[in-house]
């Protein structure tokens, strides 16, 4: 009994001295200190803004070929909307053509000629878009922004007799739920700060151990008497400590700069955080067994972490993604925590609505760590 | 009992044989040389025997404790340095030195007599990153934290190497003075002179033992006359011995031809030659020893 309490000692003792120095190092490494602080800071600055589901600035070219007060009205309407930008009234439709052609243009709007006339007599006109559908989803929500307007202007150039007497029109009034103003940064910050957390806890964890491989250190500990355990414990408690505070920074400038409180606890954020940190260094730690050099660490870092980043719902919902994509989805950690944060932040969700994600979540952490250790075994 | 026991061990990188059936022992408070050139198998000996590596056949053990089933014992009574400086660049000198004295649940004070001959001359670097020391320095610091915890077997792997000769001088003496400290030491060396400062050397050579005895006894048993032969153009000179039969061996030793003899007597050297009988050295033999190996009449 007392033999075993001196060893656990021992080896408590052990471990503080690795934290010491493992910190020592983090410390006196300047880069790594300013990436704490000015990653969070500016990614979230950034990012944001720049990452953006809104098409604005949509460049469009108009061939007007009525020249009349209404057609007039609509071209104001349209340019004034804020989503369109006019890049030229073009003479012809061919010259549009070339406009768009040239990149000058991505929609063409054609007005055709006595278009006032037949609106005015026959109650009716057509108008002709053509959108340049190089970019998918700028052609398909151009066109739908450029429709609404066009409806909206149908809507005010009907005279009021007509429009209450012979039509029983049905008015819809979304209500935004969880989201009220259809703010995309409440959606985007919080996956920016998963964004954040995945960085800091794998890839520094994983270059950290090959560094000691690299510079031959690991063989001056292996002839230590501090277990392997021991070891990679040392290694990898820096980095959740640095994982979970780059959050609470992100969290802290997500408050100041976007007003953003997370409608669910802070606790379950944490929580999920800390078995996430947990998977990572996972990975980072299977990268490192499976790695001679930290070049070659952080090309595999980085083959996976473009890819978990894309099929992560970040930038794109994953519900539109085709099917063997959304199947990738499901062995992707990032895409749970990305989930758990947006869950959290606008839905408020509580710890048994995030619990389908954490058990995920801890099974990676599981399957990860456990490969890592097998290998690191097998090759030592 | 010996320091350190060697049985039969073999160890083979895919097609290469590092170790070919070794066996020695290292005797207590005993400077044993391991001498060799680079890819003569010495740090794959040092890595078993450190226990960072297991041999394919053969048993070792170290103080009675076998390298393979009592390996974490080991490493509690080994100090080991290897032959690339693997110590932490990005902390001072004391730091390194504090930190590998807590690993092994000690403290540079409990210990401070055994290192400080060593330490003195580092002191006043101690606030300095070990990445910025000058060779010398290293090696130093690095035998620091090898007898930190005041171990009884040293394992030195090519410690002077790249050291200058006044730090190699220091450095040996430093080793003759941790003998007396009852520490057993294996150090390996591709430096002939340094052969000399051991009690017992092994010549090693394509992971086979070719001699072990002590450095005099090897240069005693070096059975022919040498030449130490000198011309006005040592290259041709060479060209021609090495084409008489007469001539059993010649080779270049530093601004000397070293030349052996099949038959001593119906001999003459070339005139405008400087001819000198000399004193084997240890090089000698180890040339000899080389030349004579069974696997290089069959090749």
């Amino acid at each position: 009994m007392n033999e075993n309490k001196r060893k656990i000692r021992s080896q408590w003792s052990t471990l503080k001295f690795l934290l010491q120095k493992e910190f020592l190092q983090i410390f006196r490494d300047k880069t790594i200190l300013k990436m704490i602080i000015a990653l969070p800071v500016v990614q979230l600055l950034i990012l944001p803004w720049a990452a953006t589901f809104e098409q604005r600035n949509i460049s469009l070219s108009v061939v007007d070929n009525d020249h009349s007060t209404f057609s007039r009205k609509l071209t104001e309407k349209i340019t004034s909307s804020g989503y369109f930008r006019l890049a030229d009234y073009s003479v012809s439709y061919s010259q549009a053509l070339t406009a768009v052609e040239r990149n000058d243009a991505d929609l063409i709007l054609e007005i055709p000629y006595r278009f006032e006339d037949d609106l005015i007599r026959e109650q009716s006109a057509g108008i002709m878009i053509s959108v340049n559908a190089v970019n998918g989803q700028k052609a398909g929500l151009g066109s739908a922004y450029l429709s609404q307007i066009i409806n909206d202007f149908n809507q005010e150039i009907i005279p009021p007799d007509v429009q209450s007497g012979r039509q029983n029109r049905i008015n819809v009034v979304p209500y935004y739920r969880y989201n009220t103003q259809m703010n995309y940064r409440n959606y985007m910050v919080p996956g920016i700060l998963v964004m954040l957390v995945t960085l800091i806890g794998g890839v520094p964890a994983a270059l950290n151990i090959v560094k000691e491989k690299e510079t031959g250190t690991i063989e001056q500990i292996n002839v230590t008497p501090i277990p392997k355990a021991i070891f990679i414990l040392g290694k990898l408690i820096p980095f959740w400590m640095m994982g979970l505070l780059i959050l609470t920074i992100g969290l802290i400038v997500a408050f100041i700069v976007y007003g953003l409180v997370p409608a669910g606890r802070l606790f379950n954020i944490y929580i999920f955080a800390f078995f996430y940190l947990l998977t990572f260094s996972g990975i980072g730690l299977l990268i490192s067994t499976y790695s001679e050099t930290q070049q070659q660490a952080m090309f595999v870092a980085f083959f996976f972490l473009i890819i978990f980043f894309l099929l992560s719902g970040l930038f794109t919902p994953i519900s539109s993604m085709p099917h063997y994509a959304q199947a990738i989805t499901r062995f992707n950690p990032v895409r749970y925590f990305v989930e758990v944060m947006r869950l959290v932040f606008m839905k408020g969700s509580g710890f048994s609505d995030i619990m389908p994600q954490l058990l995920h979540v801890i099974g990676f952490a599981v399957f990860f760590n456990g490969w890592a250790v097998w290998n690191y075994k097998k090759t030592s | 009992m010996p320091s350190v026991t060697i049985n039969n061990i073999s160890k083979a990188y895919s097609s290469i044989r590092a170790l070919d059936h070794i066996s020695f022992d290292v005797g207590k408070r005993e400077i044993f040389g391991l001498i060799g050139p680079d890819g003569a198998g010495k740090t794959t000996l040092f890595r078993i025997l450190t226990t960072l590596l297991l041999p394919d056949d053969g048993t070792a053990s170290v103080e009675g404790l076998d390298t393979v089933k009592q390996y974490r014992e080991i490493r509690n009574i080994v100090g080991y340095m290897p032959g690339r400086f693997s110590l932490y660049q990005d902390l001072t000198v004391e730091e390194n030195l504090n930190f590998f004295a807590n690993v092994f649940n000690t403290s540079m004070q409990e210990n401070y007599d055994l290192i400080k001959d060593i330490y003195i001359q580092i002191e006043p670097f101690k606030k300095r990153k070990t990445g910025r020391l000058s060779g010398g320095m290293k090696q130093k610091l690095a035998l620091c934290c090898a007898l930190i915890h005041k171990p009884s077997v040293l394992f030195l792997d090519e410690p002077t190497t790249g050291v200058d000769p006044v730090s190699r001088k220091e450095f040996w003496e430093m080793l003759k003075r941790l003998k007396q400290q009852n520490i057993s030491i294996l150090v390996s060396t591709p430096y002939m002179d340094e052969a000399m400062l051991c009690d017992k050397i092994a010549l090693i050579q394509s992971g086979k033992i070719l001699s072990i005895d002590t450095p005099e006894n090897i240069i005693a048993g070096y059975p022919q006359k040498i030449y130490a032969v000198k011309g006005e153009n040592n290259y041709r000179l060479l060209e021609y011995l090495r084409k008489n039969p007469d001539v059993q061996s010649c080779y270049i030793f530093g601004e000397y031809l070293h030349v052996t003899l099949n038959n001593e007597f119906d001999f003459r050297f070339p005139d405008k030659v400087e001819v000198n009988p000399t004193k084997a050295s240890i090089e000698d033999c180890f040339i000899r020893l080389m030349d004579h190996r069974p696997e290089r009449v069959s090749d």
